[in-house]
This record gives C-alpha cells, structure tokens and sequence, in this order.
C-alpha cells in the first residue's frame, strides 16, 4: 500500500507548551485509521498541522505520489490537493440551503472567474440529490441548513466533505452529541467513504471506534503512544494508565 | 429544475419597475421637459441620490453580503468624480481659452492655449503648469477609463496588501479609515496637482453642450438611474450564483471556506475592487450633478455615512440598501439644508440643522440594537402578513415561481 500522509517528527508549541511533540503519522490510500486520546492531547492540533491552519516549528508534512510539502501550502491550495477535514463543532452554512451547500463543496473549479460563471447544470443537482440521499437530507435539499438538528448538521457537513471527493478525510469527532440510531448513520457513512478513500476519524467513545473495526493511534500528550488493533492498544498498560484507566 | 434569474429573483423586477416609475414621474414633473412642479436644483438633489443609491449597493455587496466592513468606499467615489471633473474642467477651459484668444489678431498657437488653460485652471494655487496626472485630461475617452481604472487600481493594490496579510474585523476597517483619510489629507495639498481644498468645480458645465441646465439635469437624472438599475441588476446576479454563496460564506464562516478549497482572499480582493470601481462610477455621475468636488467629499466621515445607510435600509438585501440611502440622504437634506421646522421647547429651541446628526446617530443605535434587518425587514413583515391573502401570492408551489399581477401582465 502506498502511503498518502507522512506526517514525521512534527512539534507545535503554543505560548511555550508543547501541544504536538514530535509526532510521526503515516496513512495510506484507502485506509481507515481512528485516532484517540484523551482531551488535550493534541487530536485538532494534528488535523490543524495537516490542513495547513496552524503552522508547526519543526517537522515534515509529505503529501501524495508526488511527495509534496503541505507546509509550502495555503488551506485553500491543501483542499485543492484533495485534503477534506470535518470540524469538532458542525460548520455549515447556516443561512444557505442544504442544495447551496453541497453546491458550493461540489469538486469544481475553484478559481473566482469560474465560480463567478458557474450555473448548476442537471449532472451537478443529480450528484448533490444523491449525496443528500446518501446523508439522509433528500426531503430538506431547500431547507435553510441552520433549520437543521445538530445530527443533520453533522451529516451535512459529511456530505460537503464527500461532495468534494478528497483523497483524505479528516473527521474530528464525528458522533458527539449523537443518538444511538445516529450514531449507527454517521458509522456507516465514514466505513462507505473509507472504500475509496483514506480516512482519519477522531473519537472518544471506544463502542463507535470499535464498530469502525480499523487500526487505532493512541495520542497523549503531543505524540504516538501505541498503534494497532483496538484490541492491542487497549491492552497496552501505557494506555491503561494514561487513558483507559482513569 | 433551474428557473430563470428573474423568476429566481422576483425583487430584481420590481425594483427595476420602481426606478422606471420613479425617473418617469420626476421627468414629467420636471422643468425641463415636463409640467415644472419638481424645481431643476430638487431634480438634481434626486439624480445625486440615485447615485448614493447605487454606491450603497456597492457598500451593501462589500459589508452585507462580504462581511468586510469597508469605511472607504467614498475614497473611491471620489476618486471617480476627481476623474471625469478633470475632463470636464479641462474642456470648459479650453473652450473659454480658445474663445478668448480668438479675439487677438494673430492666431494663438497650441502651447499657447495649453498655457491660457493651465494659468486658468492652476491659477488659484500660484501655478500655470500640468502637474503629470492631468497627461489625459484632454481626452474624454481616456479620461472615462481612468474612472474606473485609477480607484479600481487602488482597491487591487490596498486590498491585495490587506487581506494578504490576513486583516479582518475592526482592523481592517480602521486601515480603509486610513486609506481616506490620507488621500484626502494628500489632496488637501496644493501640490497634489487636483488644485488642493478648491477642487474642481464649474462641472455642472457641460462643455460644447447650449442646452440649459433644466435639461442638463434630466440627462444626468437618467444616467444615474441607469446606472443604478445595471448595477442593481449585475449585484443581483453576482449574488445569486455560486459566487454569492462563496461570498456569503466568507461571512459567516471563513476559515471553512478556505477548507473547501476557495482562496478567501482572492475573493475579497475580486469583490473589494468591484465594488470600488461602481462606487467610482457612481461618483462619477455625482459630481457633475453636484457641480463641484473638493478633498473634504472623502474625509472619513463620508464613508462612515455610508455605513450607516445601508445599515438602517438593511444590509444583506439589495434593496434595503437603496432604502437605506435614499430615504437617510434626503431626509438629511431636508434638515441640514433648514426646512425642517424646528421645535421651541420654551427654555431650548431645537434646531434640526444642529440636531439632526445626534438623531441620526440615535437612529444607527436604535436601528443595530432593536432592528438588525433595518428597513429592509419592514417587507419582511409585509409579505408574511400578505401571504394568506390569494392575491398577489404565488402561483406555482415554489417561493418565487410567477405571481399573479405579474402573470396577467
Ligand atoms: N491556538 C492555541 N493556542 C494555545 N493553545 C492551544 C491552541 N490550540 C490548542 N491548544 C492547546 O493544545 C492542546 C491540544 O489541544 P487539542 O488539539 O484541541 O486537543 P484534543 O483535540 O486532542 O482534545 C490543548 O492543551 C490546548 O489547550
Ligand atoms: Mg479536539
């Protein structure tokens, strides 16, 4: 398998605390890898470092075939690459509609002439009607998104990522504040993406990790405490102590 | 599935019938070519505002739609009425010039015209010579492309540095307070070639033109609602693509709109200097309506004004601010220029001309505390309590599909 992400001997440090302390990440094509941690850990950080909004003091960043610095990169030029991120808090569009915002993430030109001549044509609303079936909004495609429940945001924000067909994506905390049934949704859309994609998912709840059945990175304290099954890091006694122990 | 623009945009129309209505009435009203109850300086006071008109939908596109809270957009307008003033100035002086020297028996040479005007127009601040911006003055085509490209040219430059560096919020505002303000303090020098604090003037004037201002005025009433009516309808249809979303976006959220891929800044740079270049035309249509432009037009205050409109009309809907400016700027000049009765209280006369600023600041805090759709938000109320009642009301299931007065039209 080749790897997509390396992510090697990587430090941030915020006002003099070391949030990310040479961290080292690799991930490749088609993979899915579930990241947990306790809070603080610096689970964000990383996604931060990876899509380019926060800048790290020390460390590489290699990205794709081609092996490109993503440090070199802007946020809009590491999306571009094919690097979706999901946020902890659901960030949609409030004031547009569902339609306007899977339009808007559809994988387009994004140059400001060709947004400014660009008109829907029926391939594009078909694509976005099937990503809102997909997500469960079909009946909601002309509804204002700030109408929505947090679930629905959450899966909107989802469909924005797959609308955009990334060759990675980063889904910080995807189930919090979710019931049980939507958990099970939100399990079953990141293991449907995972089949073509690679895909990092952070999450505390160990029974959703544990559905997504994929190799875990145990982060503390700004670095890799243990890889592997979920199984071999749960019985790992570093992660007992610092983690599953409290 | 995709409906036309209008359809989509059923406010473009009745705007653009409103403005029709309004240019048509005010023509027939008119000295000039109508019965004469509306006077010549009342016609212009409207073709001026119509102009506010259209750099508050500039304003609302930047703040409303952008979310950038520029308060130096009249920088630009001026800037467009400093460019077509030149040409005006310069032709009117040359004409006069001409005149003059034809009088004298041996034919007057071309430098010695170029001298009569230049002693002429820089007399008034101890000089005869063209300063170099005047190169083009002579040439109304020229001179027109400057008035578009001189402040759109400033727009890509500041905004290219600004947003660059990533300035947002109150900075950024602050920084176009800046860029006004030092403009207008450049101007204000004699030595900055645009006559220092005498500006331009006589630009009511149109060289080569007999017909009398009566007339003249109608023109410009015209032009300016033209004008107004082109650039309501192409912010119209920037807004309602994706280039509106993209925009909208970069309001409310823009770090997950750079995380979709979009360059934020090249899209508030795009915007910044698009709405720069109508705000200069709209000053451009102003000033020879106004007659003069001085540096004081772009003091800071101007551009704060025009915040402030938009804001009470309505921001983040077109129309609202075109509400906004007109209905504030008439009502300002129907206190400030004395009309308004003024209020003895016994112990304190209320004088609106002193007063009416502290109402209108009250207006602006009253407006962004208890109302922030502003006017605006008044249709809102209008159509809702409409909608039960059949007429009038949609035809088709969607918002928007064709309504009934439009359809038996
Ligand atoms: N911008 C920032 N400034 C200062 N400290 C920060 C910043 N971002 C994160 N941190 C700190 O870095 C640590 C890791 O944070 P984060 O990556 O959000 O943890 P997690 O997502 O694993 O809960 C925390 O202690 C947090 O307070
Ligand atoms: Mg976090």
């Amino acid at each position: 398998m080749n790897t997509l992400l390396e992510v090697s001997g990587v430090s941030v440090t915020f006002d003099g605390f070391r949030a990310i302390n040479n961290l080292s990440f690799q991930i490749g094509d088609a993979e899915l890898r579930a990241v947990i941690g306790p809070n603080g850990a610096g689970k964000t950080t990383f996604m931060d470092i990876v899509t380019g909004k926060t800048r790290p003091d020390e460390g590489r960043v290699i990205w794709g075939d081609k092996s490109q610095s993503l440090l070199k990169m802007n946020e809009a030029k590491i999306a571009q690459a094919g690097i979706g991120r999901k946020f902890q808090k659901p960030t949609v569009f409030e004031d547009q509609t569902v339609q306007e915002n899977l339009l808007m993430a559809l994988k387009k030109p994004r140059g400001w002439l060709s947004v400014l001549m660009y008109r829907a044509n029926t391939a594009d609303l078909e694509k976005t009607a099937a990503l809102a079936q997909e997500i469960g909004l079909l009946e909601e495609l002309s509804r204002k998104s700030g109408e929505l429940s947090h679930g629905q945001k959450q899966w909107l924000e989802i469909g924005m990522l797959l609308a955009q067909e990334p060759r990675l994506l980063l889904v910080d905390e995807p189930a919090a504040g979710m019931t049980p049934q939507e958990r099970e949704h939100t399990t079953d859309l990141l293991l449907e993406a995972a089949k073509t994609r690679a895909v990092v998912v952070v999450e505390h709840d160990m029974e959703f990790v544990r559905r997504l059945n994929c190799k875990v990175t145990v982060l503390h304290e700004g670095s890799v405490l243990a890889e592997g099954s979920l199984d071999h890091v749960t019985s790992n006694q570093n992660v007992i102590d610092v983690y599953l122990g409290r | 599935m995709q409906r036309s623009f209008i359809a989509k945009n059923p406010s473009v129309l009745i705007f653009l019938a409103c403005l029709a209505l309004f240019t048509l009435i005010v023509t027939v009203l008119s000295e000039g070519f109508g019965v004469g109850v509306i006077s010549t300086s009342f016609v212009k006071t409207l073709g001026k505002t119509l102009c506010l008109c259209l750099v508050a939908v500039a304003m609302d596109l930047i703040w409303g739609f952008t979310g950038i809270l520029s308060l130096g957009h009249f920088a630009f307008f001026g800037l467009g009425g400093y460019m077509i003033g030149m040409w005006l100035m310069y032709e009117r002086t040359r004409l006069i010039v001409v005149e003059s020297l034809s009088q004298t028996e041996i034919p007057a040479t071309s430098s010695e015209i170029i001298d009569g005007i230049g002693n002429q127009i820089f007399g008034v601040v101890g000089s005869s010579d063209f300063p170099l911006i005047w190169a083009f003055s002579d040439s109304l085509v020229l001179q027109l492309a400057m008035v578009v490209l001189v402040p759109g040219l400033l727009a890509l430059v500041f905004g290219w540095f600004a947003f660059r560096s990533r300035v947002t919020g109150v900075y950024l505002s602050i920084l176009t307070q800046a860029m006004t303000l030092a403009l207008a303090l450049y101007l204000f020098q004699n030595d900055s070639g645009l006559r220092g604090n005498n500006g331009l003037s006589g630009l009511q004037n149109l060289p080569g033109v007999t017909a009398s201002q009566d007339e003249v005025s109608l023109w410009f009433l015209w032009a300016s609602a033209l004008a107004l009516g082109l650039g309501y309808l192409l912010a119209a249809w920037v807004v309602s693509g994706k280039l509106g979303s993209v925009i909208l976006g970069i309001r409310d959220n823009e770090a997950r709109v750079r995380f979709l891929g979009y360059s934020v800044e090249t899209y508030k740079l795009v915007v910044f200097t698009f709405t720069a270049c109508i705000a200069a035309i709209a000053g451009a249509l102003y000033y020879p309506q106004a007659g003069i432009i001085n540096p004081a037009e772009i003091a800071p205050i101007a551009s704060i004004y025009l915040a402030v409109w938009v804001a009470i009309g309505g921001r983040g809907r077109l129309y609202g601010a075109v509400i906004g400016a007109a209905f504030v700027s008439l009502l300002s000049t129907w206190f400030t220029g004395g009309q308004a009765p003024d209020i003895p209280l016994g112990f304190y006369t209320v004088k609106w001309v002193d007063w009416w600023l502290v109402l209108l600041g009250l207006s602006f805090v009253v407006v962004t505390l208890f109302a922030p759709k502003g006017m605006g938000g008044l249709v809102d109320l209008l159509t809702q309590r409409k909608s039960p009642n059949r007429h009038g009301a949609d035809l088709g299931p969607d918002d928007g599909a064709l309504r009934e007065q439009e359809a038996s039209q």
